[in-house]
């Protein structure tokens, strides 16, 4: 059982290990070749566990496999926690991160164009590629099967590791370095959070283990902490909402949400794999894992919630007037973050971690799509530039489709399911701002629509591309980057109708989620649907269908038809479109803020604190007083005997003198 | 009877002709040499009245560490003068300042 | 006055002025000796307190080696006096003043009123078949072991750093070195005979 998790685990690593150390013995095949296996090792036996769950034929597995250490009777280990949550998660990770290698091969093919001539960096970079890959799967398995905080913890840190590494992959670009530095520093401020939680409930449960930390945690869900002076805070809240402020980095949530659209400068297959599929959604995982200690915090659940459904429709608006490919993609990411974390907020874990599945198959097509198109395109991203590429690329038009569709929520595809239950979910919901998520989630599912299909218009559709030149090399993209396409279009269409009733309805989830009665708003929905030919027909009730519809022939109207709209709207609502494309301020603000403060206090502290204080008070000022004090002293020293002599003398005498009157 | 003070006071007035002995021969190291057996002298006196008047031999014990140590200095001493001679053809303490800060 | 306490104010009077005379010579060679006769007469008063080993050390050690070694010393550098000798007047008052407020605080300390003879009674005289020096030996050897010892060594290395200080190779000195004349080998190193016509 452990030898299986174990090379789950172990079989990237040892891929990303041979080929990070051994690239250039290996060469660029041997690097693809071992790290693809090693995933697809790990992706197998990932399958094959899950199918064990689902005939039901595997029990949950908990157990720790090596003892790190001890100290003070906290035990850190390594171990695992394997359920059906983990299973999935599992499951998705390696699956899209075989995709996502197959399609490397063809996306870094040419990487060598990206380097300055002859850079020492851009020396075998593309096995380094395949090795820091091989490595995300290895850490975002350790964050999945953990049993415990620690390693939780570990994964969570070495999942961001990769990222910042990947993000400034191309380390020659200053906005890489810039992006990846950002995505580091704003990660930074959510870990910090986190590990405080981590604190909290090692403080006060003294264990880190999951199975232990549930189980003690009922008992102090009435737990009153006093934190700033006497104001007394629930331990709960406290400790629920700092994880959550981990889980808001990593899953780029309001305000925190900065560091992912700049993520995009990384390539493209990282933004898929990393920046959309799965470690965006480590933070809804643990969420997710966590739901036993978010139960009892009403106000903790109401923060998610709030913080979900802003991040679901003002991110997913800003979306509307990006131009660059990826980026519209990203901030659609963000936005789906949102519904997630919205779905967490309302205690329907299950459609949460649903969504997540689907959200992971979809948008990792999408990502890949605008990589196929960005070849063609030769890594011109600009939007406005593309057009009537279908006919040059129809895989790519196809799948993307298939993958618009799933997004918005087309029904039967396996976005509809999805979100259709979150938004149900948060209908029945009744804790505090649930009215403000759901009309939030309604919206944004016209908003959705709105640029999924604007882009998907503008790229695809109308007239070629600008540029003749591009126009004359425009061809479909290799076999290994269609294939993984095709691969991920065929979940992103079928997933949810055939899991849906399972994962949704029938608890297949089982242990792993935990959820009171008072909010089980999953339970209220199965009331009026259980099934996904139910949820159709239900679907074709209610107003989010129509809302998807109505964005997509919107943007159809405004960006295919009559393209002067546009414009019209734009000098029409100037004001709201300045505050979409400057991105709400949030940048400026920031770098202002807390870039610009802590530049300004760093020069502070170094022009008077290091400069002035330091050097020239303290250290020269003390070289220079004691120099001046020994200039003066100095002539003490004659160096003749007998003054030391009489110096001895004098000394003596003034003894004795005291002596005598003292006595 | 001798009185223990008579002893002490001896050894006070050596001491301080000793003394006056460095102030006034500052620049001849052999005299300073011997101003200082002189106080040592001075001080051997004392241990000795002192081992006299109380019937202990420990003072006496002292004595003749003292006269060891005294006469191992005098012999380095007088080594370093030889060689600070030959070196700098004087033993006038007044060209010795080297160790002028 | 008993004939004890003569003696001692003839020996002290001897030995305050061969230490007035140690001080003020002009001549290095006089203070040395005047040094060796202020020995004599301590030894002379460490005889009257019953230090008769001390005393017989003192003479024998004092002025048969160190003195020695001073009037050696003295006569062999080549001393210019003259030099030395400058600003002797100017210093004496200071030297008075500093001598005789020093001695004066120790008469306060040590005075009769201190250590006179109602407060240390003279002790009673030893039996005339008590040996100091087995007296001292006997402790000496016992307790004071380790320092004895230590004093050896500090002798054995005074020993070695007089000599070493002393100590000078001549670089002009002529001497053999057998090791180099066993080496000699018989073409280069050897002297060679040569044949010559005699000149007429």
């Amino acid at each position: 059982m452990e030898i299986l998790f174990l090379a789950i685990v172990l079989a990237p690593l040892i891929g990303a290990v041979i080929a990070g150390f051994w690239g250039d013995r290996i060469g660029r095949v041997g690097a693809h070749w071992v790290t693809s296996s090693g995933v697809g090792i790990s992706a197998l036996l990932s399958l094959y566990v899950l199918s064990g769950f689902i005939t039901g034929s595997r029990e949950p597995f908990n157990g720790s496999v090596y003892t790190w250490m001890v100290s003070d009777g906290l035990h850190m280990e390594v171990g695992f926690l394997v359920d059906q949550l983990t299973a999935l998660m599992m499951s998705v990770v390696t699956f899209v991160s075989f995709c996502i290698h197959i399609y490397t091969i063809g996306y870094m093919a040419d990487d060598e164009h990206n380097w300055p001539e002859g850079s020492l960096a851009g020396t075998n970079s593309y096995q380094r590629f395949f090795s820091y890959i091989s490595l995300f799967t290895f850490s975002m398995l350790m964050l999945v099967m953990s049993n415990n905080f620690l390693q939780l913890f570990f994964g969570w840190e070495a999942v961001g590791l990769v990222s910042y590494l990947l993000i400034g992959f191309w380390s020659v670009r200053p906005t890489a370095i810039f992006a990846n530095l950002k995505a580091f520093l704003v990660n930074r401020v959510g870990d910090f959070g986190f590990i405080l939680g981590i604190a909290a409930i090692a403080m006060y449960t003294g264990s880190l283990d999951y199975s232990e930390v549930f189980k003690a945690i009922p008992g102090l869900a009435d737990t009153q902490i006093q934190i700033f002076g006497d104001s007394s805070w629930s331990l709960m809240t406290v400790i629920c909402i700092l994880l959550f402020i981990g889980a808001m980095g990593k899953s780029a949530q309001v305000p925190l949400h900065v560091w992912l659209p700049d993520s995009m400068e990384g390539p493209t297959p990282i933004s898929a794999l990393i920046h959309a599929a799965t470690m965006v959604t480590a933070g809804v995982f643990m969420v997710a894992r966590m739901s036993p200690l978010y139960e009892f915090s009403e106000t903790a659940l109401s923060f998610i919630l709030v913080i979900g459904a802003t991040t679901a429709i003002f991110t997913g608006l800003i979306g509307i007037v990006q131009n660059d490919i990826k980026r519209v993609v990203a901030y659609s990411t963000l936005s789906q973050l949102g519904y997630m974390m919205v779905a967490l907020g309302a205690s329907a874990y299950a459609a949460g971690i649903f969504h997540l599945m689907t959200h992971a198959f979809f948008k990792a097509l999408l990502f890949l799509a605008a990589g196929s198109v960005i070849i063609g395109m030769h890594h011109d991203q600009d939007i406005r530039n593309m057009g009537g590429i279908k006919k040059y690329m129809p895989w790519t038009y196809w799948t993307s489709l298939l993958g618009s569709l799933a997004l918005i929520g087309f029904p039967g595809f396996s976005g509809f399911f999805s979100k259709d239950a979150i938004i149900e979910a948060v209908h029945h919901s009744s804790i505090p701002g649930a009215g403000y998520a759901y009309l939030a989630v309604v919206i944004g599912v016209f908003v959705t629509a709105l640029y999924s299909f604007r882009m998907f218009f503008l790229v695809f559709h109308g007239k070629g591309p600008r540029d003749e030149h591009a126009k004359a090399h425009l061809h479909e993209s290799p076999k290994v980057v269609t294939v993984p396409l095709v691969l991920l279009a065929i979940p992103s269409v079928f997933i949810g109708y055939f899991t849906v009733k399972a994962v949704l309805f029938e608890g297949w989830l089982g242990d792993a989620l935990f959820v009171l009665p008072q909010h089980d708003t999953l339970g209220a929905l199965a009331q009026s649907v259980s099934g996904p030919n139910e949820m159709i027909s239900h679907g074709f009730h209610g107003l989010p269908l129509y809302l998807a519809l109505a964005g997509l022939v919107t943007a159809g109207v405004i960006y295919l038809a009559f393209p002067s709209i546009a414009d019209t709207i734009k000098k029409l609502f100037k004001p709201i479109n300045i505050a979409l494309e400057k991105k709400y301020w949030f940048d400026e603000a920031y770098q202002f803020l807390f870039a610009g403060g802590s530049r300004n206090l760093g020069r502070f502290l170094w022009e008077t604190g290091d400069r002035l204080i330091i050097d020239n008070v303290i250290i020269n000022g003390s070289a220079r007083s004691i120099g001046r004090f020994a200039d003066r002293i100095r002539n003490v020293q004659t160096g003749y005997l007998y003054h030391y002599a009489i110096a001895m003398i004098l000394g003596l005498l003034l003894l004795l003198t005291w002596f005598v009157i003292a006595a | 009877m001798i009185a223990l003070s008579d002893y002490l006071i001896l050894g006070a007035i050596l001491f301080s002709i000793s003394l006056a002995g460095i102030f006034l021969n500052r620049k001849n190291v052999i005299i300073l040499l011997m101003c200082i057996e002189l106080m040592l002298l001075a001080v051997n006196m004392n241990f000795i009245a002192f081992s006299h008047f109380h019937g202990d031999t420990i003072g006496q014990v002292f004595v003749f560490f003292i006269l060891t140590v005294a006469a191992a200095e005098a012999a380095i001493g007088l080594a370093i003068l030889v060689v600070l001679f030959r070196n700098r053809l004087t033993i006038n303490v007044e060209d010795i300042d080297t160790l002028k800060g | 006055m008993t004939f004890e306490l003569f003696v001692f104010y003839l020996f002290s009077f001897i030995l305050v002025a061969a230490a007035l005379m140690v001080i003020t010579r002009r001549n290095p060679v006089h203070s040395a000796l005047f040094l060796v006769l202020a020995f004599f007469t301590s030894a002379g008063i460490w005889l009257l307190a019953e230090a008769e080993f001390l005393a017989i050390v003192l003479v024998l050690v004092y002025v048969g080696a160190v003195m020695v070694l001073f009037l050696f010393v003295v006569m062999m550098l080549d001393i210019d006096v003259a030099t030395l000798r400058a600003g002797f007047i100017n210093y004496l008052p200071v030297a008075l003043m500093v001598a005789v407020v020093m001695a004066l605080e120790i008469f306060v300390i040590v005075g009769p009123g201190n250590f006179g003879l109602d407060v240390y009674p003279s002790p009673p005289p030893l039996p005339t078949d008590y040996s100091n020096t087995e007296a001292l030996g006997s402790v000496l050897y016992t307790v004071y072991m380790y320092p004895f010892e230590i004093a050896a060594v500090i002798l054995l290395v005074a020993i070695i750093a007089a000599i070493g200080l002393a100590n000078r190779t001549r670089s002009d000195s002529k001497y053999q070195d057998p090791s180099l004349q066993v080496k000699v080998r018989k073409g280069p190193d050897r002297i060679q005979v040569v044949k010559m016509e005699a000149e007429d």
